[in-house]
């Protein structure tokens, strides 16, 4: 295997990865659920329900104020990655990871469900990726390298459906793909598969699950983004998870590993959550032996992100108020492109914002044990139980499916006539069902089913792959593995084509939303005019601003007159070399506890105002003031004189205080008074014998460092300056001075 | 078809029933709706389920898919694919791979047909 290794502030090189693929085996099977760490204690705070933290990871925007803590809740976060080049997804889930992701769905190319067998080498996809062994076998094995960086064993996950569930299953339990979509009835429903073969197919898929661990996920929650009205399908999504959870059980799927896709069924402006609740509460009650995959209401998600967020949120409120073993996170841009890097971070830290938000809350508040919550969670269940009583009336699953039961928009008993009907005898894989017969055998390891291995050797019924020396799950050596079958379209053409842009050392660079190079960039604008004109008026600004591409993927409306707001999206067609740019140089900056230690162990004063004619005040008040974070934060004390000071005013306060420093504001540039006055100050201080026992700071929009230097002062603070600057500045320089002085 | 809302009527039965008492009979009617989808599993197979087989026996997807079609073509699923091309190993005194291979390259199906009775067992 070969030895390259992962580090820190370098990106992840794809093709180091693709290398050796034919010798890796995945180095564990099954599930990892989070490690509770009650009563954990990060920063000045306490938590009741997190998990174990990250080795490594990026935290909340506000993180910095609270020593860069990143608390992790204790629902599994999962994050849906389906650009259609699993090269480009392997850095995404690098991204996503690091901020608090731990469960890796890739999302199936359109049409998988129904190509009959594996699908091998590295084509591209539309809306997800081909799956295939090398794709599955590349990211398992980043996965292991980023789970290690990060310090948390990370869940890979796809689909085990369409007509080749079994062998994908097979090929899942090889890889050491820990979790899984499987559910007979999303084939029969959303897939038109033959449903004898549904069935018959999915018990040996999941027997194959169960022997790998893998946590499955049902597909309940297509009912929810299918049916006319969402909320009215609350009692036939009761009777799936029903039936696939107690099909797996059966099968001999651990009941912990069995999750129910679970959806709040509703969305604003409906009242959502006195509508969905009961329904999770119901949920809850009738399978408290299963686990809870929270999924985000898709049905109504429309193109506004920030509409898509809140919804996220308050999906969440139910799992916090219920709960929830895994958290689903839907991009917030999912209801107008194929989702983006920047919007799965922004759905997971929605995630991990919103339950850490939450954390403890159910330590405060309780639900109502009577009332409206109870008796509708009653009734749904009730109705549920109406709608397995019809089925079985009717004779059966097969029967029910062939009436139209399922995603009809009346709420059970109640029903419009307009349900899915599927024929037993039609669909995709129709006539494929064979019998066996009495010497059936299968000889190896998790298979479901009758299997006659004694005609052979009575000592190998339990373990039937005995009578081939072991099958591939307990010997790996023995799996087939193809790298590419296609010469035409494989993941070297395409990591060709954008060579230059790749991997650690490349030379070139290009905004990037999907895919590496793609160049896309997002203008959001807002025109003060009616939708129609405001689209076209876009539509103009990106062919002047030579964007290429240009797709309007967002309108909201202000005022039907006075303005529209546009989001916009289009590509550049240029790409900007990394060797050219130049790089500002990194301020140098304590931290606040360094900061707060400094003039805690040696109080500090100085002296500030706005020097000549001058009447500018808010700059200097920003860098002061303690509201804006300014200097007076870390305990120094700060006499601000004023606007207009003479520059021998500040000498002379200085000296009357016993100030430490001088800190002088200039602003009006004409003529270089600015310089000109700097100067005078260091000329004054220097005839008053005091300037070496001053420090002496100026500042200003139009200051340079280089400048205020020349002039006279000991620094020069330009535009972007904040009080952490200055303070660090004259920490650092007292310091300075006290060792020279010792010396 | 359609159908009014009659949820009162209907829940007439259930209505005084325990919270218990209902999960209880949730369950009991999945399991009699399945326990039919189980048997169905138990007692067939599918050109998937044979091809997941042969994967497991060492096969790759392409070859798996081949013998899979040669048996349905064959009349020989209903014995299992994975155990036609045993049965031919074991004659054979070969490897898996090799008999499966011989099935696929050198059309051995005729004697794989009389390792299960010919034509009409």
């Amino acid at each position: 295997m070969s030895e390259y290794k992962l580090d820190k502030d370098t990106k992840i090189d794809v093709a180091e990865i693709l290398k050796d693929l034919e010798h890796y085996h995945p180095r564990r099977r099954g599930w990892t659920w989070r490690e509770p760490a009650p009563g954990l204690q990060m920063g000045p705070f306490t938590y009741e329900d997190a998990s174990k933290p990250l080795k490594d990871s990026v935290g909340l925007p506000p993180a910095h104020y609270f020593g860069d803590i990143d608390p992790q809740p204790i629902p599994v976060i999962t994050t849906e990655i389906a650009s259609g080049r699993f090269e480009d997804d392997i850095r995404r889930m690098r991204m996503a990871a690091h901020h608090g992701a731990d469960h890796i769905m890739v999302i199936r190319t359109a049409g998988q469900s129904h190509f009959d067998g594996l699908i091998e080498g590295t084509p591209q996809g539309i809306g997800g990726v081909p799956v295939t062994r090398k794709q599955v076998r590349a990211q398992r094995k980043a996965l292991d390298m980023i789970e290690d960086e990060v310090g948390r064993p990370i869940n890979y996950h796809s689909y085990v459906s369409g007509v080749a569930g079994p062998d994908i299953a097979v090929m899942f339990a090889e890889e050491g793909v820990n979790g899984a979509h499987q559910d007979p009835q999303y084939n029969v429903i959303y897939r038109n598969i033959n449903m004898v073969r549904s069935f018959v197919d999915a018990c040996e898929s999941k027997k194959v699950m169960a022997w790998a661990d893998m946590a499955q996920i049902d597909g309940a929650h297509n009912a929810n983004a299918t049916a006319r009205d969402a909320w009215k399908v609350m009692p036939e999504l009761m009777v799936q998870h029903g039936i696939n959870a107690l099909i797996s059980a059966k099968v001999g799927m651990k009941k912990k590993n069995i999750c129910l896709s679970t959806v709040p069924p509703t969305a604003t402006p409906g009242p959502c959550i006195h509508m969905d609740l009961p329904y999770a509460v119901a949920l809850r009650d009738l399978f408290h032996e299963y686990r809870m995959r929270a999924q985000m209401n898709t049905k109504y998600i429309e193109a506004s992100t920030r509409e898509a967020t809140v919804t996220h949120v308050l999906n969440m409120v139910i799992s916090k108020l219920t709960s929830a073993d895994i958290q689903s996170t839907i991009t917030p841009d999912e209801g107008r492109n194929v989702p983006w890097h920047i919007y799965n971070i922004e759905a997971c830290d929605t995630a991990k914002q919103a339950l850490i938000g939450m954390d403890g809350l159910m330590e405060m508040v309780e639900l109502k044990k009577d009332g409206y919550l109870r008796e509708k969670a009653r009734e749904l269940k009730e109705r549920a139980i109406l709608f397995l009583e019809n089925m079985i009336e009717l004779g059966g699953y097969f029967n029910s499916v062939e009436e139209g039961f399922f995603v009809d928009s009346g709420m059970f008993p109640e029903r419009n006539g307009d349900g899915i009907s599927r024929k037993i005898d039609g669909g995709i894989g129709v006539g494929t069902v064979i019998k066996r017969a009495a010497d059936y055998c299968a000889p190896v390891t998790a298979h479901y089913g009758y299997n006659n291995v004694a005609q052979y050797d009575p000592d190998a019924v339990d373990d039937p792959a005995k009578l081939i020396g072991g099958c591939t799950f307990e010997c790996p050596d023995k799996i087939q593995y193809i790298d590419e079958l296609d010469e035409t379209d494989n993941v070297y053409l395409r990591m060709d084509e954008v060579k230059d842009y790749a991997g650690p050392n490349a030379k070139l660079i290009k905004p990037e939303m999907e895919w590496l190079a793609d160049g896309t960039v997002m203008l959001t604008m807002f025109f003060p005019t009616d939708v129609r004109h405001a689209e076209a008026a876009a539509l103009e600004i990106g062919k002047r601003m030579n964007l290429v591409d240009c797709e309007v993927i967002n309108r909201e409306i202000m005022h039907r007159a006075e303005g529209t707001r546009i989001e916009m999206k289009g590509k550049v067609a240029f790409s900007i070399n990394m060797d050219d740019l130049q790089l500002p140089t990194v301020p140098d900056v304590l931290s606040d506890d360094e900061l707060w230690d400094a003039i805690d162990k040696k109080p500090m004063r100085i002296v500030a105002g706005t020097i000549g004619d001058d009447e500018h005040s808010v700059g200097l008040r920003e860098i002061l003031n303690i509201k804006h974070g300014g200097i007076e934060k870390y305990g120094i004390e700060c006499i601000y004189l004023g606007t207009s000071v003479p520059p021998e005013k500040l000498v002379q306060a200085a000296i009357e205080t016993n100030a430490d420093a001088m800190l002088a504001s200039c602003i009006i540039s004409h003529d270089d008074i600015h310089y000109k006055n700097i100067a005078k100050v260091d000329r004054i201080a220097r005839e008053m014998g005091v300037r070496d026992k001053l420090m002496f700071v100026a500042g200003g929009t139009q200051v340079t460092d280089e400048g205020a230097r020349e002039a006279g002062a000991d620094v020069g603070f330009g535009r972007g300056s904040h009080g952490n600057h200055v303070a660090t500045f004259l920490v650092k320089e007292r310091a300075r001075r006290e060792q020279q002085n010792a010396r | 078809m359609k159908r009014d809302d009659d949820f009162e009527i209907r829940r007439e039965h259930l209505k005084d029933l325990s919270d218990a008492e209902l999960e209880t009979r949730f369950w009991s009617l999945i399991e009699e709706l399945i326990d039919p989808l189980l048997k169905l599993g138990y007692e067939n197979t599918t050109p998937a389920i044979e091809r997941s087989v042969l994967l497991r026996m060492g096969f790759s997807s392409l070859e798996a898919k081949a013998l899979v079609e040669g048996c349905m073509e064959h009349n020989l699923m209903e014995h299992g694919a994975g155990n036609v091309v045993y049965r031919l190993s074991k004659k054979d005194g070969t490897d898996i791979r090799t008999a499966g291979l011989k099935l696929m390259n050198q059309g051995a199906w005729e004697e794989a047909e009389a390792l299960f009775g010919g034509e009409n067992a």
